[in-house]
């Protein structure tokens, strides 16, 4: 736990040699990171793949920019009250949804996202403010900010955390701190007798009835609290940037965070946490790279090389950053089914094999000696 | 006269046409390891699961205990009144460790129905984790309590399941067919283990095809025939009995 608050709170500089040392991708990391640990304990723990998960994203961020509307600028309240909101919403969407399981399970998440997505076009324009999403204006009431005479400053406000502003790296270190408290939560969880019984209905849903647990009310919790992570993933886009919209309810970002758990290791504890990585790195990276970068890159080689690797590479870099995502995960699933986790596991022993028969013959020699 | 754990009165199932259960009364008494015996098709696993609510009967009642009615409820809310079940399929825990797969019935008898104990560690369950080593001891797995479970032979998954039932204590133990599918050498273990767990006195009611089994573990017997229970006795009473031959091994000498 310790080395993982270290290792969240250094981002900045280990991340620096590799380029993504700022603050708008080092916040996409934190973000995304309760997004997926949160979805994992749902996915990860009892094997229900939920399609719909980006709806409690969306909710977490039209609640927090209310918040931020009628309220108070304070990020606080906001993430309160998008905790509040995606967990209400999910007891009723898990309520419905979690009397199937297996796909008819994932289908009805799906629907539930797609019914809330076009909502958001359509009936709740007064909510959502429909394609042009919700912003802050110069006449919201914000009565808690007025009631105790905060100074308004020229032009929009920005979100704070009793004045301290969340922009740039602030509001990297706000959003580490959250990861670094929700990462704690997750791991409580995965070490519970909770958790515990979770995986026991992901690996035998049946038996778990038969040894007199009410499975039900378990899976409801953990989409509940897998939600209101989302949720808080959800409040923590709109505290970094105070603007909501429909597209963050499309059901490719529902994708997108199953995509990262598997990519990472499904059901392991740092796995979704590395996804969200490789992910967020290569789209934000690799889609920036062009051909004047390349030509650099490959400036070493005699000139015919270099025009030959750029034209190679460039298909892989830039706008197509999705093909190289998109072999990755296809090469990732293919040889290593347990994600990147499993791929360390496996370096990881066999560097111990090497180790164990190194000293084995160690002590065979010696006593050969002897 | 002993006391009844399970009563079974006036029981009548069809399935379409069929009479699968055919007027069935049958008393448990407590401590006792009660078989049930019959040739296929009998209705053996129909009042099974109409012991253990899984099938609803078209009439007749099954009380629990002198008074609680067994169906009609859920499979989770008849074993917490203290009635357990091994399948005919083992229903283990594939993905979890041996260790694992003994905690959980553990903490689930301890949890009730629902527990959000999402707080509490794991480590700090000592209690529990004594238990689930004390019924991996029974069954010689404890030292491998960490293998994953889908790792095991079959005869070691029932064992297994066997464990999983046995450490939440339950007044009634339900087996379907213990020993089918198993090698010689494992039946007789699995035997030898169900006569261990006989001197605990918890009442058991097994269903079972292979005699062998049967006669070295049971204190009575019924055997069915088309729906009908039509004798139950000591084991000694069931092999001299002319009607039971007839109906089950066809005439021959048992």
């Amino acid at each position: 736990m310790l080395i993982f608050t270290a290792a969240v709170l250094s981002m900045p500089i280990w991340l620096d040699p590799i380029g993504a040392n700022y603050p708008d991708l080092l916040q996409k990391f934190a973000i995304f990171g309760i997004f997926a640990i949160g979805y994992n304990i749902l996915f990860g723990l009892t094997g229900y793949l939920s399609f719909g998960h980006a709806v409690f994203l969306g909710v977490g961020s039209y609640t927090a920019v209310w918040s931020f509307k009628l309220l108070t600028m304070n990020v606080i309240p906001a993430m309160f009250f998008s905790i509040l909101m995606a967990g209400i919403i999910a007891a009723g969407i898990g309520y419905v949804s979690l009397r199937r399981s297996g796909i008819y399970f994932s289908i009805l998440t799906l629907a539930f996202a797609q019914m809330f997505y076009n909502l958001a076009y359509s009936v709740l324009m007064p909510i959502t403010n429909g394609e042009t999403g919700l912003q802050l204006t110069m006449h919201d009431p914000r009565v808690i900010d007025v009631a105790f005479s905060r100074e308004v400053p020229e032009g929009l406000p920005s979100t704070d955390f009793f004045g301290i502003s969340m922009n740039g790296y602030s509001g990297f270190y706000f959003c580490a701190v959250m990861l670094i408290l929700a990462f704690f939560i997750y791991l409580k969880i995965f070490r519970s007798p909770f958790g515990m019984k979770l995986k026991g209905i992901k690996s035998n849903q049946k038996r778990m009835k038969y040894i007199g647990s009410d499975t039900r009310p378990y899976l409801i919790t953990a989409f509940v609290i897998s939600g209101m992570f989302a949720g808080l993933a959800g409040s923590l886009m709109a505290v970094t940037d105070p603007l909501a919209g429909a597209e963050r309810m499309q059901w490719t970002a529902s994708g997108e965070v199953i995509l990262m758990t598997i990519l990472g290791g499904v059901g392991t504890v740092y796995g979704p946490l590395l996804g969200v990585g490789i992910i967020k790195y290569l789209e934000n990276i690799f889609s920036s790279i062009n051909e004047s970068v390349l030509n650099n890159f490959f400036s070493f080689m005699p000139q015919w090389g270099e025009s030959l690797l750029t034209s190679l590479t460039m298909p892989f870099v830039g706008e197509g950053w999705h093909l190289t995502l998109g072999l990755l995960f296809m090469l990732i699933v293919i040889f290593l089914p347990g994600g990147v986790m499993e791929g360390l596991q496996r370096i990881k022993d066999s560097i111990m094999n090497k180790k164990n028969i190194e000293e084995s013959e160690a002590t065979a020699k010696e006593s050969s000696d002897g | 006269m002993a006391e009844t754990v399970l009563r079974i009165e006036n029981v009548n199932k069809s399935f379409g046409g069929l009479l699968a259960l055919n007027d069935i009364n049958l008393e448990i008494e407590r401590g006792k390891v009660h078989a049930i015996i019959g040739p296929n098709g009998a209705g053996k696993s129909t009042l099974l699961n109409v012991c253990v609510g899984l099938l609803a009967p078209d009439t007749g009642e099954v009380t629990f205990n002198g008074g609680e009615k067994i169906i009609g409820k859920k499979p989770h809310q008849i074993n917490q009144i203290g009635l357990t079940r091994v399948f005919q399929t083992p229903e283990i825990f594939p993905d979890l460790s041996l260790l694992e797969n003994v905690m959980l019935p553990a903490l689930s008898k301890r949890d009730g129905s629902y527990k959000m104990s999402i707080f509490k560690s794991l480590s700090d369950e000592e209690e529990i984790e004594n238990e689930a080593i004390g019924a991996l001891e029974t069954i010689g797995m404890l030292d491998r309590k960490d293998t994953i479970a889908s790792s095991l032979s079959r005869g070691d998954k029932r064992r297994l399941e066997l464990a999983m039932c046995l450490v939440q204590k339950p007044e009634l133990l339900l087996l379907d067919e213990p020993t089918a599918g198993m090698a010689r050498h494992d039946t007789n273990q699995t035997i030898e283990l169900l006569k261990q767990i006989k001197e605990g006195g918890m009442t058991k009611i097994i269903i079972e095809h292979d005699m062998h089994v049967v006669f070295s573990v049971a204190d009575k017997i019924s055997v069915l025939a088309r729906g009908a229970i039509i004798a139950t006795g000591t084991p000694d009473e069931i092999k001299a009995n002319p009607l039971v031959r007839e109906a089950y091994l066809g005439g021959a000498e048992l």
